[in-house]
C-alpha cells in the first residue's frame, strides 16, 4: 500500500542504556567520593593549565585559601570557613522540607533577606531602647515571622490558585531586594551605607565571633533530620510531595500541608537572614545573602534532603569557592573563575547519578555461535 | 491455505536490570493463523511483542520475518517488515479524526486526505469494520478507538497484526464482533498473533497457543487438542483449582444507603446522575461497566473524595444503630463518626499506597495520626507489616523494602491486608486484581468471601465479567454515570450484563443528541 520501505539496516545497536535499581549503598557512595575526588583534580588541573603553577602549588594555593597558616596554631580561616558553612547550610535545610513536598522554593535568597531586614528594623529602631538580651529575643522572633511571611505569600497561592511556585518564589526575591534597596538608601543617607550597629549583636561565645552562628546552625540539623524522619509532620510532607492524590486519600489536608510546611521553611531562611544581619555583618545590603539562596537549592539537591549528607556538601562547595578565590587571587585570574570551578565539580556530581541509575548494555552475540 | 512461517523468535532474551523478562523464547507464528500468546501477568508477553515491534531490543538471540533475519531497532523498523502492533493503552491524538490519526506519520509526501479516506473504506469494507473516518476520536467508544488503531496498522500494509490484550476494555458483544474481524483477516492470510490472559477467548479464536512462564517459554500446544485445565497447568506450573466459593448470604443488613447521587468532574461534564441503591452487610454487591462509566466517582464519592451536587449516602452504623449522612465529609470527618470504611482504590500506587515509601511506612498511611505525640510510633505498623508479608505470603527482601520494588501482586496483597487489617464494616475494592496472576486473584477473592461471611459489606468493581458472576451476590451495571440495572449474580448471565453496559450507551447517545 502506501508504506514507505526504509532499507532493512544489518546495523545492530552496540549498546544500549537499562535503568538499575539494585546498586548498593556502598558502591553508589563510592562512585559519588570518586567523583568529587576527580573533578576536584580536574578544577586543580585547568587552574594550573592557566597559572602556569604545578599541581601540587595550585592544591597549595586553595589550601592556603581555606584553612590558612593553620599549622601555625592561626585558626582565623578556618573559623571563617565553619561560619561559612553554617550560613549555606542553614539555607539548605530551610528549603529541605519544602523540597521534600515537591514545592520548588527558588526564593530562599528574599527570605533570608527578609529575615534580616526584620532584625536591622530592630537594632536600630530598638537598639538602646530594650534591654540587649531582650532585643536578641525580639530580633529572633521578628526575623522567623518575616521570613515566613515571605514564604507563606507562594504558599497560599500555590495551595488555593495553584500557581507556579517557582517563578512566584523567585519574583518574591525581587521585591526583597528593592525593599532593601529602598531602605539603605533612606537610612544610609547619601552614601548607601548602614554603618554597623552595635546594638542587638549576637553574643560572642569565647573569643569567637562565629561559634554562636556555628552552633545554631549545628542544633537546627539535628533538629531538621529529626522533624523530617520521625515526626508526623514530616510523614505528612513526604506522602504530600510523593502523592497527592494518596494524600486526600488518607484524609491528609493538603492546603494546610503545604501553607505549614513553606512557614517553616521561610523561618528557617528568615533564620539565616538574622545570623547574617544580627549575627555577623551588624549591617544590611543587598547583597547580603549573595546568591546563596541559590547554592542553597543544589546543596539540597546533592545531600537528597538528607541534612547530615548536606552538611558534607556544603563543606565541599565552600572548600572549593574559598580555594579557588585565592587561586584566581593569587594568580590574577578573574573573580568568576571561583564559581567556574563550583560549576565543574556540581556538574560532575549530578552526572555521575546516571551512572549510578542507569547501566550500560552490550550485546552478547558471541553466546549463539557457543551454544 | 499455504502455512509459511512469518515470523520466528530464536533465543530471545531480555533482562530490565535483575529482572529477566525473556529468556531463551523460540517462537513461530505462520500466515493465515492465530496464535495466542498466553501467560500471566508478568510472565513477559508484552516485552516479546515489544521486541517484535521495535520498542525494545533483544539483549540475546534473533528475529526472522519471512525466513530472513530481520533487526528491528523502531516501530518504523518494524512497519517496513509488516509488522503492527496494536497497544493495549490505544495512542491516538483525540481532537484529530479516525482518518487523520490513520495517516499520521506516514512520511511519503503524498499527503491526500481523501484519497485516504477512500482507501479506509475500503480495508473497512473488506473486513467488515464499521467506522466513519470523518469522526473525531475524541466522540468514540472504546471499541470505535481499537478499530481506529487496527485499521491504522492494516493501512501501513501491516501483514503480522499483534494486538495486546485487545479485549480488556471491550464488552461480550463487542468481543463477540472483533473475533470474527479477526477471523476473517487471517482467511485473508495474514498472521494474527494476541496476547491475552483469558482462556476461553485462546479456545474460542485461536488455531495454536504458545504459553509463557516467569519469561519462559513453556511450549505450544494446537488449541483443538488442549483443554482449559491443560493451558491453565502450562501456565501457572501446577494444577489448581479455579473455582470461587459463594457462599450463601445470610442475614443481610442495610449498611450503606446510597440515595440520587449526583456528580460533576472538573470539566462540567456530569459523571454520575442520579445513582440510587443500598448495599447491605454480609453481601457483595458488584458493579459493572465499561471503564469509565463513574465506577471511580461512586466509590470515591463515598469515601469523602468527591463533591456531590445532589443526593446523599447514609451510613447505618451498626454499633450505635444510629444513621449518618457521608455527603460533604472529608475522610477524616467520616473516620471521626466511627464509620469503620476500607477502599483498595483503583490506582494502587498512586492513590492507595506511596510507591517511594517501604511497607511499615505504607501501613502507617491510615493510623499514623493515632497519639498525641508529634513523633510517629513505628512500632505496631512494623509488627502489622510482618504480619501481613506472613499472612498474605508477600513477596519481599523485607519490610523496609519501597513498595514500588514489588511485583503488582505484592503491591495488593500490601495494599488489601492493610484496609482489611482496619476491620472494616464497609470494604470497597476497585479493579482488585488487575494485573494480578491466578494465585494472586484468587488469594484477593478468598479474602473478599471472608470478609462477606463476616458480616462486611463489600462492593466489588470488576471488569472481568466472569468473575463478577462467580464471586457477586448482586451486580449492580452502571453506564455513564446511570445505574442500567441491578441483577441476581446467581442467575444472570455474561451477555445479560453485556446488554445492561451497552444499552446505556445508547440511551446516553439519544439524550446527547436531544441537546
Amino acid at each position: 500500500m502506501t508504506t514507505k520501505q526504509t532499507v532493512k539496516s544489518h546495523r545492530e545497536p552496540l549498546f544500549h542504556v537499562a535503568k538499575r535499581d539494585d546498586m548498593a549503598w556502598w558502591q553508589a557512595w563510592l562512585i559519588r567520593a570518586v567523583t568529587i575526588i576527580l573533578s576536584v583534580v580536574a578544577v586543580g588541573v585547568i587552574s594550573m593549565m592557566l597559572t602556569e603553577k604545578s599541581l601540587f602549588e595550585t592544591f597549595e594555593i586553595m589550601y592556603r585559601g581555606v584553612f590558612g597558616r593553620i599549622e601555625t596554631g592561626s585558626t582565623v580561616m578556618l573559623w571563617k570557613y565553619l561560619q561559612e558553612i553554617a550560613i549555606l547550610l542553614c539555607l539548605a535545610l530551610a528549603l529541605t522540607p519544602a523540597f521534600k513536598m515537591k514545592f520548588w522554593n527558588c526564593g530562599a535568597e528574599g527570605q533570608a533577606l527578609m529575615g534580616g531586614f526584620a532584625a536591622m528594623i530592630c537594632m536600630i529602631e530598638l537598639g538602646g531602647k530594650v534591654p540587649d538580651g531582650a532585643l536578641i529575643a525580639i530580633i529572633a522572633v521578628a526575623s522567623m515571622l518575616t521570613g515566613a511571611l515571605w514564604g507563606l505569600v507562594p504558599a497560599v497561592f500555590k495551595a488555593y490558585f495553584n500557581t507556579n511556585e517557582t517563578l512566584f518564589t523567585l519574583m518574591m526575591n525581587y521585591i526583597a531586594t528593592q525593599i532593601i534597596a529602598y531602605y539603605v538608601y533612606i537610612k544610609g543617607g547619601g552614601s548607601n551605607i548602614i554603618q554597623p550597629v552595635t546594638h542587638g549583636n549576637l553574643p560572642v561565645i569565647g573569643t569567637n565571633r562565629y561559634l554562636v552562628n556555628i552552633l545554631i546552625v549545628a542544633v537546627l540539623t539535628v533538629i531538621m533530620f529529626v522533624y523530617l524522619k520521625y515526626s508526623k509532620h514530616g510523614y505528612e510532607i513526604n506522602v504530600v510531595g510523593e502523592s497527592q492524590n494518596t494524600a486526600r486519600y488518607i484524609g491528609i489536608n493538603v492546603k494546610k500541608v503545604i501553607i505549614r510546611t513553606m512557614i517553616i521553611s521561610g523561618a528557617v531562611c528568615g533564620i539565616a537572614g538574622m545570623l547574617l544581619v544580627a549575627g555577623t555583618d551588624h549591617t544590611i545590603n543587598t547583597k547580603t545573602v549573595g546568591g546563596q539562596g541559590f547554592t542553597a537549592i543544589m546543596i539540597s539537591w546533592l545531600g537528597q534532603f538528607n541534612p547530615f549528607i548536606m552538611v558534607i556538601m556544603t563543606a565541599i562547595v565552600i572548600f572549593l569557592r574559598l580555594g579557588t578565590a585565592k587561586v584566581a587571587d593569587t594568580c590574577l585570574l578573574n573573580a568568576s573563575f571561583a564559581d567556574i570551578a563550583v560549576g565543574i565539580v556540581i556538574l560532575c556530581v549530578v552526572g555521575c547519578e546516571f551512572f549510578i541509575r542507569y547501566t550500560f548494555k552490550f550485546r552478547h552475540k558471541k553466546k549463539e555461535e557457543t551454544v | 491455505m499455504s502455512k509459511q512461517p512469518a515470523i520466528e523468535l530464536r533465543n530471545i532474551t531480555k533482562t530490565f536490570g535483575k529482572v529477566v523478562a525473556n529468556k531463551n523464547v523460540n517462537l513461530t507464528a505462520y500466515h493465515g493463523e492465530i496464535l495466542s500468546i498466553l501467560g500471566e501477568n508478568g510472565s513477559g508477553k508484552t516485552t516479546l511483542m515489544n521486541m517484535i515491534s521495535g520498542i525494545y531490543f533483544p539483549d540475546e538471540g534473533s528475529i526472522h520475518v519471512n525466513g530472513e533475519e530481520a533487526v528491528i531497532t523502531s516501530p518504523k523498523d518494524a512497519f517496513a517488515y509488516k509488522i503492527g502492533m496494536i497497544h493495549q493503552h490505544f495512542k491516538l491524538v483525540d481532537v484529530f479524526s479516525a482518518a487523520e490519526n490513520i495517516i499520521l506519520g506516514i512520511d511519503d509526501g503524498k499527503y491526500n486526505l481523501k484519497k485516504s479516506t477512500e482507501e479506509i473504506r475500503k480495508i473497512s469494507e473488506q473486513y467488515g469494520f464499521e467506522l466513519q473516518p470523518e469522526k473525531k476520536i475524541y466522540t468514540m467508544s472504546v471499541s470505535e478507538k481499537q478499530t481506529v488503531e487496527i485499521i491504522k496498522v492494516l493501512y501501513r500494509g501491516a501483514d503480522i497484526l499483534i494486538l495486546d490484550e485487545p479485549t480488556a476494555v471491550l464488552t461480550p458483544q463487542e468481543t463477540t464482533k472483533l473475533f470474527e474481524i479477526l477471523r476473517r483477516m487471517r482467511d485473508d492470510g495474514k498472521c494474527i498473533i494476541i496476547i491475552t490472559h483469558k482462556l476461553h477467548e485462546v479456545l474460542s479464536l485461536s488455531d495454536r497457543v504458545s504459553v509463557l512462564r516467569k519469561g519462559e517459554y513453556v511450549g505450544t500446544v494446537n488449541t483443538a487438542e488442549t483443554s482449559e485445565s491443560e493451558l491453565t497447568e502450562m501456565m501457572v506450573g501446577k494444577k489448581i483449582e479455579l473455582n470461587i466459593n459463594r457462599t450463601d448470604v445470610n442475614d443481610p443488613k442495610d449498611r450503606l444507603i446510597v440515595k440520587n447521587i449526583s456528580c460533576i468532574n472538573r470539566q462540567g461534564a456530569v459523571v454520575l446522575d442520579d445513582i440510587s441503591f443500598t448495599a447491605k452487610g454480609g453481601e457483595i454487591l458488584g458493579i459493572a461497566g465499561i471503564a469509565g462509566s463513574g465506577q471511580r466517582e461512586l466509590l470515591e464519592s463515598i469515601a469523602g473524595l468527591q463533591h456531590l451536587t445532589e443526593g446523599e449516602i447514609l451510613y447505618h452504623n451498626p454499633k450505635t444503630d444510629s444513621i449518618d449522612n457521608l455527603r460533604d465529609k472529608t475522610p477524616v470527618q467520616i473516620r471521626e463518626l466511627g464509620v469503620r470504611l476500607s477502599f483498595v482504590p483503583e490506582d494502587r500506587l498512586g492513590m492507595g499506597l506511596v510507591g517511594n515509601m517501604d511497607i511499615v511506612d505504607n501501613m502507617m498511611l491510615r493510623s499514623y495520626t493515632k497519639g498525641k505525640s508529634i513523633f510517629l510510633q513505628r512500632k505496631a505498623p512494623k509488627d502489622l507489616a510482618n504480619k501481613i508479608i506472613e499472612d498474605l505470603e508477600v513477596v519481599t527482601p523485607g519490610a523496609s523494602t519501597p513498595v514500588r520494588r514489588l511485583s503488582g501482586g505484592n503491591v495488593q496483597k500490601v495494599l488489601v491486608g492493610r484496609e482489611i487489617a482496619a476491620s472494616p464494616k464497609v470494604l470497597m475494592v476497585a479493579y482488585p486484581v488487575r494485573g494480578l496472576d491466578i494465585n494472586s486473584s484468587y488469594l484477593i477473592y478468598n479474602l473478599l468471601n471472608e470478609q462477606k461471611e463476616k458480616g462486611v459489606c463489600v462492593i466489588f468493581v470488576g471488569e472481568d465479567l466472569d468473575v463478577l458472576v462467580e464471586l457477586c451476590d448482586r451486580i449492580m451495571v452502571i453506564g455513564s454515570g446511570r445505574i442500567t440495572g441491578i441483577v441476581d449474580g446467581r442467575t444472570t448471565t455474561k451477555e445479560e450484563i453485556g446488554l445492561l453496559m451497552t444499552k446505556s450507551k445508547e440511551e446516553t447517545k439519544e439524550s446527547s443528541d436531544d441537546n
